[in-house]
C-alpha cells in the first residue's frame, strides 16, 4: 500500500494543475441538470405522481450516479492510455520499485478521491433544491465512490488493451450513452420492454442508481442494499483482476 | 555481496519475444565502478538486454543476477538501487522541470525535503538550475535528456544505465551529455550503456561488447579490440564511378584486409602513408584519406556491416 500511495501522489500532483476548472465543472454540472431535468422537465412529467415523489427527488440521485461513472470511465479512458503510450509515466514508474500492482491502485486510489469530492459537493447541492429525504443519504457518498470504481476498474483494463485511442469513441458511444440514459437515471428501468430491462438490471450503474435513490428518499433497505453493494464491489474486484492482466502485459514486455 | 562478485552477472541469457529471439544466450560481468558498453546497431538486442537489466523485462532463459540478487523476485529491491535513463523519455511534459524530479524521487520513497534538496544540487550537476520551475515541453532535446540524467539519479545509484543516452542530439549537446557522464563515473557510478555511436562507446567505455543479431561477438576494452581485430590505420578510398575489384594480392604484404562498402574501398595496413602513392597509382581513386582504426573497423571486421545503417 505504501507503494501504491506513491503512484497515487503523481495523479494528485498532476491534478493541480487542473483543480480550479475542476471544481466549477463539478458545480455547475448538478445545477445545470437539477434545474433543467428537476425543476424544468419536472413540472411536466409525473403528473399522476406515478413515482411517488416529486420528479427532482426522483431523478437528482439517478443523475448523481450517473456522474459517478462517467468520471469513473474517463479518468481511466485517456489517462491511462497517456501514461502508457504519450507521457509514458508508467514506465517511468516501474523503472522505480513500484509494481504493477502499485500503479493501479494508485491510480484507482486517485479516482476514489475525485470522487469523494464530486460527490460531496454533489450531495449539498442536492440538499441545496431539498432533494434529500433522510440521513441516510449520507450513505450515498461511499456509494457514489462505489459506483465510480465498478466502472473504472474495467475501464482500465480496457484502456491498456485498446491499440488506438479511437477505441474510447465506440466505449463512449456504445457503452457510457446507453447506460446513462436507460440504467434507471431518468425513469424506471420498469418501463423498457422485456431483453432490455433485464440488460439494464445487469449492469452496474442500475445498481448504483436503485442504491443511490434508496438512501436518498430514505426508503432503503439493508439486503437489498448489501446486494447492490456486492454486485458493485464484484466489478471492481474482476475490474481490477482485469487490468493486472493487461498491465502486465502492455507494460512488461 | 562478496567484494569480488561482479555487479552484474549473466550466463547465457536469452530473450524471446514469440518466435523472435531478441537476446540469444549472452554472458558479460559487469564490475563495480567501471563503464560498460552494448555496441551495435539498432536490433542487435541492446535495449531488451537493458531491459533485463533494469528488471522491467523478465529472462526468457539463462542466468541473470544483478547486484547478487535475482531481478523476478527481487525486482522491487534492485530498482531502488539503480537509476534509469531509457531510450525514450518519460517526462511528463507538462509539469515543471523540478516537478519532474520530486515526483520520480518520491516513487523512491524519498521524504518530501530531501527530494527537494536532492532536486537542487542535481539541477545544478546538469545545468538546469535556471529552468527549474519551467515547464518541460518547450526545453530543447538535450536539456531534456538532461533532466533524464539527473532524474535517474534522484535515488544515488550504485548503477545507472543508460539506454542510448545521446541518440537524437546535437554534437554541441552530445558533448555535454558525455561529460556529465564522465564527472559520475569519477565519482564512482557503474555505468551501463548502450549505444551505436562507436565515438560514444570510444569515449565512455572502459569495458564493451559487441553484440550482432542477439549475439556478443567481442568484447574487450576500446583500445584492446583496435588492437587485436583491426590494423593501427585505414586507408579509405572513394571513388567518383564504381569502385574497382581489389584484394590483398593488389597490393603485395602491404594490405592486412580489405573491406569494399557501396561507396568506398577501406584497406587495413600498419603503414598508411607509405600506401597512399601505390593506391593513387595503381586504382586512381577520387579521393585518399589516411586514419586510425576505430571500433567502427572493429564491428566491420565482426559483422561485414557498418553500425549505423
Amino acid at each position: 500500500m505504501a507503494y501504491a500511495l506513491r503512484s497515487f501522489e503523481y495523479w494528485a500532483y498532476s491534478y493541480r494543475r487542473v483543480w480550479r476548472g475542476s471544481i466549477v465543472t463539478s458545480i455547475v454540472g448538478p445545477v445545470l441538470y437539477l434545474s433543467a431535468l428537476g425543476v424544468g422537465l419536472g413540472t411536466l412529467v409525473n403528473k399522476g405522481n406515478k413515482l411517488g415523489v416529486p420528479y427532482l427527488d426522483y431523478v437528482a440521485p439517478g443523475i448523481l450516479a450517473a456522474t459517478a461513472m462517467q468520471i469513473g470511465t474517463f479518468e481511466s479512458s485517456y489517462p491511462v492510455m497517456a501514461a502508457i503510450r504519450w507521457t509514458r509515466q508508467f514506465h517511468a514508474m516501474l523503472s522505480t520499485p513500484l509494481r504493477v500492482r502499485d500503479l493501479i491502485v494508485g491510480h484507482q486510489l486517485y479516482i476514489a478521491c475525485r470522487l469523494t469530492m464530486v460527490g460531496a459537493i454533489y450531495l449539498a447541492i442536492l440538499a441545496a433544491f431539498g432533494a434529500l429525504h433522510s440521513p441516510l443519504a449520507l450513505l450515498a457518498l461511499p456509494v457514489v465512490v462505489l459506483i465510480g470504481l465498478a466502472h473504472s476498474g474495467p475501464v482500465s483494463a480496457f484502456s491498456a488493451w485498446l491499440e488506438r485511442d479511437e477505441g474510447f469513441n465506440a466505449l463512449f458511444r456504445f457503452g457510457v450513452m446507453p447506460m446513462f440514459l436507460f440504467s434507471g437515471t431518468f425513469f424506471p428501468v420498469t418501463r423498457l420492454p422485456h431483453p432490455f430491462r433485464e440488460v439494464a438490471y445487469a449492469t452496474p450503474l442500475w445498481n448504483g442508481v436503485d442504491l443511490t435513490r434508496h438512501l436518498t428518499l430514505g426508503t432503503a433497505t439493508v439486503w437489498q442494499s448489501l446486494a447492490h453493494i456486492a454486485y458493485l464491489v464484484l466489478w471492481i474486484a474482476v475490474g481490477h483482476v482485469l487490468a493486472r492482466r493487461t498491465f502486465q502485459r502492455r507494460l512488461v514486455l | 555481496m562478496s567484494a569480488t562478485a561482479p555487479l552484474i552477472h549473466a550466463r547465457g541469457l536469452r530473450k524471446e519475444f514469440g518466435t523472435l529471439t531478441a537476446v540469444d544466450g549472452i554472458d558479460f560481468d559487469v564490475q563495480r565502478g567501471e563503464a560498460f558498453g552494448f555496441l551495435g546497431p539498432n536490433g542487435a538486442g541492446k535495449s531488451s538486454t537493458m531491459r533485463m537489466i533494469g528488471c522491467v523485462s523478465p529472462p526468457s532463459g539463462g542466468t541473470l543476477r544483478i547486484l547478487d540478487m535475482d531481478p523476478v523476485h527481487d525486482g522491487p529491491k534492485i530498482r531502488a538501487r539503480l537509476g534509469v535513463v531509457p531510450q525514450l523519455d518519460t517526462l511528463d511534459l507538462e509539469l515543471t522541470v523540478r516537478e519532474n524530479l520530486i515526483i520520480y524521487g518520491r516513487y523512491f520513497g524519498l521524504s518530501r525535503k530531501d527530494v527537494r534538496d536532492r532536486a537542487d544540487e542535481l539541477l545544478e550537476f546538469v545545468q538546469l538550475s535556471d529552468r527549474a520551475n519551467d515547464r518541460v515541453e518547450p526545453l530543447s532535446g538535450g536539456m531534456k535528456r538532461r533532466l533524464t540524467i539527473a532524474r535517474a539519479l534522484v535515488n544515488e545509484p550504485e548503477v545507472l544505465l543508460l539506454d542510448e543516452p545521446t541518440t537524437g542530439l546535437d554534437p554541441q549537446a552530445r558533448h555535454v551529455v558525455w561529460d556529465r557522464l564522465f564527472r559520475l563515473k569519477q565519482q564512482g557510478v557503474t555505468l551501463v550503456l548502450t549505444t551505436h555511436y562507436m565515438d560514444e562507446a570510444e569515449q565512455l567505455c572502459d569495458r564493451l561488447v559487441v553484440m550482432d543479431k542477439g549475439s556478443i561477438a567481442e568484447g574487450g576494452s576500446p583500445l584492446e579490440l583496435i588492437r587485436r581485430l583491426s590494423t593501427r590505420e585505414v586507408v579509405e578510398l572513394r571513388f567518383s564511378d564504381e569502385a574497382p575489384h581489389v584484394d590483398e594480392q593488389t597490393f603485395g604484404g602491404q594490405v592486412a584486409r580489405i573491406e569494399t562498402l557501396p561507396d568506398r574501398i577501406l584497406l587495413y595496413t600498419d603503414d598508411g602513408d607509405a600506401l597512399v602513392p601505390v593506391a593513387h597509382e595503381r586504382l586512381n581513386p577520387q579521393s585518399v584519406l589516411v586514419r586510425r582504426s576505430t571500433l567502427e573497423d572493429v564491428f566491420l571486421r565482426l559483422t561485414g556491416r557498418t553500425l549505423v545503417d
